[in-house]
């Protein structure tokens, strides 16, 4: 496809001005020096439409201005749902000119809206195959994670062992432990009915009858299922829904510290999430949308991102930071299903899953 | 009615004209036109499936549910508050402010942490699971609904009870009625007006309750707000989310139109001294007190509990650590508190002028289009989050209204909610303003122009004072319009943040989250108390 040549010489300045800074933002300041970006571009300002949860260190969006001269104005549009359904109102008249944070669930939806215009960054290659899920590139795969099985490590012993894998949660063994949330309203609920969906195929509801059977509890959102009734928030269920990520959550943010994540992931449970940035269809700032995009993947941004939003970078190069070395067992060979079969069949499924475990 | 006793004098046609021009076109720009867009754009989509949606069994099942347990809740609210009015209107007692200050406090605490707090209370108290689950049953939301409401009761019928006097009361007391059949023959026929113009209200906000229905209600209950969101927001359908928009909507136009009607009716007679109850009642009106401050008390003393407790006993260190920006925020708590500050200032600002503005019209106007104008006004307090916020997308995209990503959109969102309140509490002061006052004013040689100086405005000032507390307060909780809001990151309100603190593991966090949501109540119990320091004189309705 067309792609103006002055966009590689681009991502090449990127490149060299991430290369110049290093590690330290502070001592970017001879960047600003480095304005070498096409002529057309500087000077311009571009709109970024985010979800809520989308948060980066000082520093990071002003690296990109310095080295293109491109401003960036941000707009938090609510969660992924709201964004993507704020976008496709405003499809006619969009309320920027690239967005972050729409993913794999959501994705056929804003696909099948044309919300996107096709983009192959020259960055691209450094991301993994198995992120790259439109084949059309209307969007690029910027970060991902894995909704997984959380268990509260000291409530299991020898003798209950913690859970190993979905069928291990309709053992009786695992009666009343587990947690999850509804997925006609929770994200991560949706993203473990889909786990299950990728498992079992067509014995899906089979298997969550099981569940049911098993006294599994059902909440509304994530956070009433893990401050309300996991044990990390005085709950007395040990097995919630969550991320891959909140075991090194919980050591960020422990109080008192810890040395040891109270949490484990059941790594075979896992759901990946892949979130993308696009760039919205009929921006007039096509050539700075583009670098934005290019400067997602590049090594200063992609390693702020772990830490910000505890998501992994998509460029497989990247250095991760220490805890999540340290604290997170990543799977080897995560569910997914393709996005446009959840496009399809998402409100089927989730009606027909409500029929089965709440009525 | 007679108008040639209010309290402004005659005003010419005309003149009501220029005055109603401020509030009609704040309403239309920012209410009717987005709302009517957003209908329009859902309906035009697929007119078919829209209409197939009325037909649906689910359809029916919530507009029921929603329907009666908006009744339920302002049925509880108001019998569980009707003893604390008596209690506050007709009984001088040390701590009576504080206790009005602290009926109020809830009224604008974020769902999300409310939910919190009486999830873990619902589990200490062991009503979690078991014969006595309260948990995920209709008794949570009711609970919830009371917690969140009693304010609006106790404030209308409270200052209505206490204007009234008991002067029939004694005189049927001293007839031979026992004191159950003063109250029952005497007191709740003259508290009519009052009562039904709070349990409407009441009903409007639990109408469109959405977070204590997913939060404490739980996964199988759903409402017309929750659903609208659902299906809007969810499934990606909006032609459901919009014909159950048009059937909220039509409920929630229903319960204004009776609500402002009561209030037309509702007549605030002068002031008499506070009487004396009959023993009995001393003994039920001090267990109700004791009931009304557990139920408020209880779910605050959670939440500042956990506020202050830190590793190694209880510490300020939460507090402390608002000052700091955590990685998962744009920017550090206490700037989204002042950021909320901001807001409420400005959305409280913006109210003022124009729910004053539109009661001066609804008082003087004599055509329909004044009560039209009082419904219309009204109708934001029972709005959709979902609907007001998709319909200010679309509807203000372009020039000359092209604010749809304006830092001035947010507190315009909240000015919206924030301006009945002051209509509600303005236009029965307006209306009350005691005619003999003016007449005496009169006679003494006073001009009508100085009457209106020196006697209606001051009056009117502390009414619109204590409407202003309340849209300061409506400001400053505000979650679900300024949620679909495009916004500056770093113009986080406090409520979003707290969101933010609690949708990620780990202690740190939710002590934070916790200390700034005492931080908001403090904020808010601030800004009640002021309202008390300047309601004494007041005769309105809330």
């Amino acid at each position: 496809m067309y792609r103006p040549v002055h966009q590689v010489l681009l991502a090449s300045v990127i490149a060299l001005a991430v290369a110049a800074c290093g590690e330290n933002l502070e001592s970017a300041g001879p960047l600003g020096d480095l304005t070498t970006a096409p002529e057309s571009i500087s000077g311009q300002t571009i709109t970024l439409v985010t979800h809520d949860s989308f948060v980066l260190s000082d520093g990071v969006l002003d690296a990109f201005t310095r080295a293109t001269g491109v401003g960036v104005v941000q707009r938090a549009a609510g969660d992924t749902g709201q964004m993507v359904a704020t976008a496709i109102l405003t499809g006619d008249n969009p309320l920027g000119d690239v967005m972050f944070g729409v993913d794999n669930t959501f994705l056929q939806r804003a696909l099948d809206a044309d919300l996107f215009e096709p983009y192959v960054s020259p960055a691209l290659s450094g991301v993994p195959e198995g992120l790259r899920l439109d084949s059309r590139h209307r969007v690029t795969p910027i970060d991902y994670g894995d909704v997984c099985i959380n268990y509260w490590i000291d409530r299991f012993d020898d003798d209950l062992p913690p859970p190993q894998s979905l069928a291990d949660l309709a053992d009786p063994a695992y009666r009343g432990l587990l947690v999850v949330q509804n997925p006609e309203t929770s994200s991560p609920g949706l993203a473990f009915l889909l786990a299950t969906i990728s498992e079992y195929g067509n014995g899906w509801e089979d298997y969550w009858r099981a569940l049911r059977d098993n006294d599994v509890l059902v909440t509304a959102g994530w956070e009433e299922a893990y401050y309300g009734a996991f044990v990390s928030g005085g709950g007395d269920r040990p097995i919630v829904v969550s991320y891959a990520s909140s075991p090194p959550a919980e050591v960020v943010y422990a109080d008192p510290p810890v040395t040891e994540a109270p949490t484990g992931v059941v790594t075979d449970t896992c759901f990946r999430q892949v979130e993308f940035a696009g760039i919205l269809s009929g921006t007039q700032h096509r050539a700075a949308s583009e670098a934005l995009i290019d400067f997602m993947l590049t090594p200063i941004f992609q390693e702020d991102l772990p830490l910000s939003m505890f998501v992994y970078p998509a460029v497989e190069s990247t250095a991760l930071p220490r805890v999540f070395l340290d604290h997170v067992d990543t799977p080897v060979a995560p569910h997914h299903l393709d996005p446009a079969t959840i496009g399809a069949n998402r409100n089927m499924w989730t009606e027909r899953w409500t029929d089965l475990v709440l009525r | 009615m007679d108008r040639s006793g209010s309290p402004l004098g005659r005003l010419s046609n005309r003149g009501l004209l220029l005055v109603a021009l401020a509030p009609v076109t704040f309403l239309t720009v920012f209410f009717v036109y987005p709302i009517a867009s957003i209908l329009w754009r859902g309906a035009t989509s697929d007119i078919g499936s829209l209409l197939e949606s009325f037909g649906k069994p689910t359809f029916v099942r919530v507009v029921w549910f929603t329907l009666w347990q908006a009744a339920a809740s302002t049925a509880l609210t108001v019998v569980i508050a009707l003893p604390t009015c008596h209690l506050l209107a007709l009984h001088r007692f040390r701590g009576r402010a504080a206790l009005r200050a602290a009926t109020t406090v809830p009224f604008v605490l974020p769902t999300v942490v409310v939910g919190g707090a009486f999830t873990a209370l619902f589990d200490r108290l062991g009503l979690v699971g078991g014969v006595f689950r309260v948990h995920h049953t209709i008794w949570a939301v009711l609970l919830a609904h009371v917690f969140f409401n009693v304010a609006v009761v106790v404030r209308t019928v409270g200052s209505f009870w206490e204007g009234m006097g008991v002067g029939p009361e004694e005189q049927a007391r001293s007839l031979g009625a026992s004191p159950w059949q003063a109250l029952r023959w005497v007191t709740l026929p003259r508290l009519g007006p009052a009562l039904a113009s709070a349990a409407s209200i009441v009903f409007l906000f639990c109408l469109t309750s959405f977070g204590v229905i997913l939060i404490l209600g739980g996964p199988t209950m759903a409402t017309l707000e929750t659903e609208v969101w659902r299906h809007a927001v969810w499934r990606g359908d909006l032609p459901s989310a919009t014909a159950l928009a048009v059937v909220q909507l039509v409920a929630v136009v229903a319960a204004v139109a009776v609500t402002n009607r009561l209030q037309r009716r509702l007549v605030v007679p002068g002031r008499q001294q506070a009487g004396r109850l009959p023993k009995p009642a001393r003994h039920l009106l001090a267990a109700n007190l004791a009931g009304v401050g557990l139920l408020i008390g209880l779910p605050v003393a959670v939440l500042l509990e956990r506020s202050l407790s830190t590793h190694g006993g209880y510490s300020f260190r939460n507090y402390s650590a608002l000052a700091d920006r955590v990685d998962l925020l744009p920017v550090s708590s206490l700037v989204a508190l002042s950021n909320s500050l901001l807001f409420a200032v400005l959305a409280t600002g913006m109210a003022v002028v124009v729910g004053g503005l539109a009661s001066v019209v609804v008082v003087h106007g004599r055509h329909w289009t004044s009560r039209l104008l009082d419904l219309g006004m009204t109708l934001p307090l029972g709005a959709s989050a979902v609907t007001l916020g998709f319909g200010m997308l679309i509807a203000l995209d372009e020039p000359p209204l092209d604010v749809r990503s304006s830092r001035w959109l947010v507190p315009v969102a909240h000015a919206l909610v924030g301006v009945p309140f002051v209509i509600r509490i303005l236009v029965p002061t307006l209306r009350s303003v005691d005619a003999r006052l003016r007449e005496a004013a009169a006679v003494l040689g006073a001009s009508p122009t100085s009457v209106r100086m020196e006697v209606d405005l001051p009056i009117a000032w502390r009414g619109l004072l204590v409407g202003a507390g309340f849209a300061f307060a409506v400001s400053i909780g505000e979650f679900g319009a300024t949620s679909f809001l495009p916004r500056s990151p770093d113009r986080l309100t406090a409520p979003l943040a707290l969101f933010r603190l609690l949708g990620t593991p780990g202690e740190a966090l939710r002590g934070q989250a916790m200390a700034l949501a005492v931080v908001l109540m403090g904020l808010t119990a601030c800004a009640v108390l002021a309202i008390e320091r300047v309601r004494g004189p007041i005769r309105g309705s809330l």
